[in-house]
């Protein structure tokens, strides 16, 4: 169980996609507005790795090498169909909030990448664990990222004033907030990195 | 159809929506290949080459095939599938007809297959010419033309970054901020200075 949850864990911090390896950063950047987005795209994007670490874990003694990249695509595309299918029924505003952002989940290089480099290794319980590990890393990066541009931008956070008087930076809101914060926060998680070593 | 409409389409594709400082499209090459001029305009012309060609596979596949089929829901699929095979047929004609590209080309095509920005111009093109399901007249064009605008805009970034990150290598950068933080900030910039072209109207 130890190791299970060590698994777990590794995706959060360690090799957590977003600021350790750098993956996956169109739908972070694009949909971090604001947190309930964020927080959507998180949950969507883990039930995709999710699925797909696990049916990659279950079916890779049967694929062939060579075509294995698009055996994974056509898995991952699956399950984000799923998703998007079940978002456009249940939550219609959310889908409308994160737009292409949703579809384009499948050429999210952390899916793909954790398919490629962990799940078609391990065993299916492992991947199972690593997917849902990177995934919560992913959604807590989602949801670091659109607090700071949603409380420093719009001066709310999901709907509650944070104070009064605050004259808010609509920057952070655009395209070149998102980019603005990204860059700060890699840099920020590059000295707590010096740090420790 | 009207040269008006092309004309939004050109200024909206590369300079409002830009791909990479607007609509976040292929980020992942944007940051990695920007480091020198040669690659990143090696990469931009492959991608525009992509981008064009899988607007129009993509049109056909989905005015021919899901629409009439009422089969829409495979869009996510049946695009991506065809995109991949695509590069992968590309790779292969240009390895057996010519090295010289192949070398050029090389290891950036297969790279492309996972570009954000191929698919992302497929799905937009099928989100902005279909309504209601239904192909807008000129449609075909419309989407071909986008598929070019999009690469241009993505060459048009790539340009300005690594021109940029080549002046970077002889200044003293703090060490924190080195290489990749550095190039966001650096695209934040850029970014903001592309808002400029936001009053555009036609």
């Amino acid at each position: 169980m130890k190791k299970y949850f060590s698994e777990f864990l590794k995706g959060i911090i360690k090799e957590n996609p977003t600021f350790v390896l750098v993956l996956g950063l169109c739908p972070t950047l694009a949909v971090s507005t604001s947190v309930t987005n964020g927080v959507g795209m998180g949950i969507a994007a883990t039930f995709v790795l999710l699925g797909s670490n696990m049916i990659v874990a279950m079916i890779k003694n049967i694929v062939p090498d060579r075509i294995r990249i698009p055996c994974f695509i056509v898995v991952i595309a699956t399950f984000v169909t799923i998703a998007e299918m079940t978002m456009k029924a249940y939550s219609p505003a959310l889908d409308r909030a994160l737009g292409i952002y949703v579809p384009l989940i499948v050429v999210n290089c952390i899916v793909l990448g954790r398919a490629e480099a962990y799940a078609q290794k391990q065993t299916v319980l492992n991947s199972l664990f690593d997917g849902l590990g990177m995934g919560v890393g992913f959604t807590l990066a989602l949801i670091l990222i659109s607090a700071i541009r949603e409380a420093l931008g719009t001066g709310k956070i999901l709907g509650f004033t944070l104070a009064h008087k605050f004259e808010p930076a609509f920057v952070l809101g655009m395209p070149s907030g998102a980019l603005l914060v990204i860059g700060l926060l890699l840099g920020f998680f590059n000295v707590l990195k010096g740090k420790r070593e | 159809m009207s040269i008006a409409q092309f004309l939004t389409i050109f200024i909206s594709a590369v300079f409002i929506y830009n791909v990479i400082l607007s609509r976040f499209l292929g980020l992942c090459s944007f940051v990695a290949i920007s480091r020198e001029t040669k690659p990143a305009m090696a990469m931009s012309l492959a991608v525009m080459f992509v981008t064009t060609m899988s607007s129009i596979i993509t049109w056909f596949i989905y005015r021919f095939l899901l629409v009439p089929f009422g089969l829409t829901y495979l869009r996510t699929i049946s695009f991506i599938l065809v995109i991949a095979t695509f590069v992968q047929l590309v790779e292969m004609v240009i390895r057996k007809t010519s090295p010289a590209l192949y070398r050029f080309f090389g290891i950036y095509l297969p790279l492309i297959t996972v570009n954000c920005a191929v698919l992302g111009v497929a799905v937009l093109n099928s989100d902005m010419f279909f309504i209601n399901g239904k192909a807008v007249p000129g449609s075909f064009y419309y989407s071909a033309f986008q598929g070019v605008c999009v690469g241009l805009g993505y060459a048009l970034a790539m340009l300005l970054m690594s021109g940029i990150r080549e002046r970077l290598d002889f200044c003293d950068v703090p060490k924190t901020v080195k290489d990749f933080p550095l190039a966001f900030i650096i695209a934040s910039i850029m970014s903001l200075s592309f808002l400029g072209f936001n009053g555009f109207r036609f």
